[in-house]
């Protein structure tokens, strides 16, 4: 008899989801579905709004990543608006960005993920939690939160608020750089660089007792896309995009990003809120979406460059690549790549900071309704997030788009939860650290399940209502 | 300068004042310091008397009267805070919430709105009446202004603003109850209006968010009620007339 084991909810993620394993007669894995049980509606909502309250308006998609929304907005709307934004404001913007990739990663690692590292994936569940690291470690515990609590300074002191910063707008930044902040981030910015030093000390040192599950947490090859510059140095702002395949090879290169449609399908599935991106070029029409399967985030933003763009992060990736055998395709070294992105960012940042320039007032453009079309793209901590906005010739929305980091990583996470469910499950009882095993496999890509069901009156839906005999009274199925 | 206005008593919860011959309650109680909440009202402007969170209690019979449109008369005694009064205040904002579409969280005037004071002032901090999220077109034909009409709670200040100071009455209200709403030039789009001076008037009056410069990301909108009050003052002293037409 066929057997099916639901996990629900997902633990230790952002937002909510389960997984059904589906066994077969023989308690093998016969298939795996990762689906996203919640619902937004941002697409649909935003029409008729003004172009300048989209930054904050989408931002509401996130509390984890709203910076992300927000540069992604306030970079359509400068394209809406036609303007090239004064320097010091894209510096500022992108100091913003670091912060918010660092208390993101931060957030990713130390409180979601470094339970199942430092305890033990076998673990008492009610102490493999971000408690029971305080118990075990709490140095590293303190020293985790601490280093999100400076990457969310960061997004305060620059944009105003931790959590959808209002200070991020169409045209550049709202309020320049004052002295007090530049001398007050610097001076914490060290402590941040050694607890990401020491943290990934700490994660290459436990690598080799990881051996099955870099094995078996989601390696398979695929494409891997991110934001790419002219130097090939990592780029988490701007740029033009690149996939590379699972040997390193260019698939595609300088591709602006206004053309994404070109490169990027959306397809749906009946039973998840979560939209399935793929690679469009590889999919003929009717095709399995899987063959164009591509990765975002750390793990293929760390493919995609040739160096980080500074010396301890760049020394990093060098051991990381001998690690992982050149491009790395296992999705458990997302934790790995995570953790040189946070030693880069504290590099990145000091570089800004220290120059005077950041200082400047002019961080502004103004201007009017120039185009009616623009597509804005910012890395977010979790990969690639597009945003495309039509508006009208007064700038109000008429149509909305956003393609999140996590639905791009839609394909690979059911793939990885395949793989780890097939590795590890063998006939009908499962142990509790097996299942663990399988949440961690969606736990190593961060996934952002509210910012990633953002959309509305697209999704395929079937509501059935029945009685207490179990007798269908209703149904309505919609997509 | 010494007024020398005939006066009477009236009483503010219990507390004896002189109010002048022809004094509104609200005038009153502004003059001498005793606070009540008001929205609609703006001095320097007509008495609209629409928003009624001015309401305060008259007499042994606790009649309800708005304070901006009941006149002072001798011997008045005025309650200005009582659990009823709150309690109709409250629900009277309520009600404006429940209305709109009022989202302080992205709204252009978060922070400088006086819909949201009123609402912290009054102890509003939730609303218990179903929402109608209305969707309203927005208005941002103007090059210089944007009119949001989800976030208009129809004060009509900028109405009587722009009829009475302005002297270009490009706003009206069209329509009656749950239809009513603002309208420029006979319900041609604002930017199409001719006789819109772009004096920025109305936007300097709205209480919320609905009147707004364009290119103002959310909490960038600050309004100057208070320009009105200058500008009114301004004009009974005859300061903006040449000396011989002031004669």
């Amino acid at each position: 008899m066929s057997n099916t084991v639901i996990i629900d909810p997902v633990t230790r993620i952002e937002g909510h989801a389960k997984i059904a394993i589906e066994l077969d007669n023989a308690g093998a894995v016969d298939s795996v579905r990762f689906s996203v049980v919640e619902f937004r509606g941002f697409e649909e909502f935003c029409k008729g709004r003004p172009v300048w309250e989209m930054p904050s308006l989408t931002a509401r998609t996130c509390g984890i990543c709203p910076v992300s929304h927000l540069l992604a907005s306030a970079k359509a709307g400068d394209a809406i608006m036609g303007v090239r934004i004064p320097q010091t404001a894209t510096r500022l913007r992108r100091v913003v960005n670091l912060g918010q990739i660092i208390q993101s990663h931060a957030l990713s690692f130390f409180h979601l993920s470094s339970p199942d590292m430092l305890l033990g994936w076998d673990h008492d569940p009610a102490t493999r939690n971000v408690f029971g690291v305080m118990s075990a470690e709490p140095e590293l515990a303190r020293r985790g939160i601490r280093l999100r609590g400076f990457g969310q300074r960061v997004l305060e002191a620059i944009a105003g608020r931790k959590v959808h910063s209002p200070g991020i707008v169409p045209g550049g930044i709202a309020n320049p750089m004052t002295e007090e902040i530049r001398s007050e981030l610097l001076t914490n910015l060290a402590e941040a660089k050694q607890t990401a030093e020491d943290a990934l000390g700490i994660f290459i040192s436990m690598l080799d007792k990881f051996d099955r599950e870099i094995q078996n947490f989601g390696l398979f090859p695929s494409l891997h896309l991110g934001l790419a510059n002219e130097a090939g140095t990592w780029e988490n702002y701007d740029g033009h995009l690149k996939f590379v395949d699972a040997e390193g090879n260019t698939v595609a290169d300088n591709i602006d990003p206004t053309n994404y449609r070109e490169y990027i399908g959306e397809a749906t599935r009946r039973d998840s809120y979560l939209k399935s991106p793929y690679f469009k070029p590889m999919v003929a029409p009717g095709e399995d979406v899987n063959i164009g399967i591509y990765r975002v985030g750390p793990l293929a933003r760390l493919n995609v460059c040739e160096t980080m763009g500074s010396p301890l992060a760049d020394e990093a990736l060098a051991a990381y690549r001998e690690r992982a055998g050149g491009t790395a395709n296992s999705s458990f070294f997302y934790h790995y790549a995570r953790l040189i992105e946070i030693l880069a960012c504290t590099e990145l940042m000091g570089e800004f900071l220290e120059d005077e320039t950041i200082l400047d007032t002019n961080v502004r453009a103004t201007a009017g309704i120039n185009h009616r079309h623009a597509v804005g793209v910012s890395e977010a901590p979790r990969g690639t997030l597009f945003h495309e906005y039509s508006v009208d010739a007064n700038g109000l929305l008429e149509n909305v788009n956003m393609i999140i980091a996590t639905g791009q990583n839609n394909l690979p996470m059911n793939a990885t939860v395949l793989q780890i469910a097939k590795e590890w499950i063998d006939g009908p009882d499962i142990p509790e650290g097996v299942l663990n095993r399988i949440e961690a496999g969606i736990r190593a890509f961060d996934p952002c399940l509210s910012c990633s069901t953002h959309a509305v009156g697209k999704m395929p839906l079937d509501v059935t209502l029945l009685d207490h005999e179990g007798t269908v009274v209703s149904s309505v199925k919609r997509g | 300068m010494v007024d020398r206005r005939p006066t009477i008593h009236v009483s503010f919860d219990g507390v004896e004042y002189e109010a002048f011959v022809g004094e509104s309650v609200l005038e009153c109680a502004r003059r001498v310091g005793v606070k009540i909440p008001s929205l609609c009202f703006l001095e320097g402007l007509s008495v609209w008397g629409g928003c009624r969170v001015c309401v305060v209690e008259i007499a042994e019979g606790h009649r309800l009267r708005p304070a901006c449109a009941t006149t002072c008369v001798a011997d008045m005694e005025i309650k200005t805070e009582t659990p009823r009064l709150r309690a109709y205040r409250k629900s009277i904002l309520e009600l404006l919430f429940a209305e709109g579409n009022h989202v302080c969280a992205v709204c252009v005037s978060n922070g400088n709105c006086e819909l949201q004071d009123m609402a912290v002032h009054c102890g509003m901090d939730h609303v218990r009446y179903d929402t109608q999220a209305p969707k309203r077109e927005i208005d941002a034909s103007h090059p210089k202004y944007i009119f949001d009409p989800n976030r208009c709670i129809l004060c009509t200040r900028c109405v009587r603003v722009c009829d009475e100071i302005e002297g270009a009455h490009v706003w009206d209200i069209s329509y009656r109850g749950e239809s009513a709403h603002l309208i420029t030039e006979m319900n041609k789009p604002w930017g199409e209006s001719l006789s819109c001076t772009w004096c920025g008037k109305c936007v300097a009056v709205c209480p919320t968010g609905s009147l707004a410069y364009q290119g103002r990301a959310i909490g960038e909108m600050e309004h100057d009620p208070a320009m009105i009050k200058r500008l009114a003052v301004a004009r009974n002293r005859h300061e903006w007339l040449y000396p011989e037409e002031a004669k």
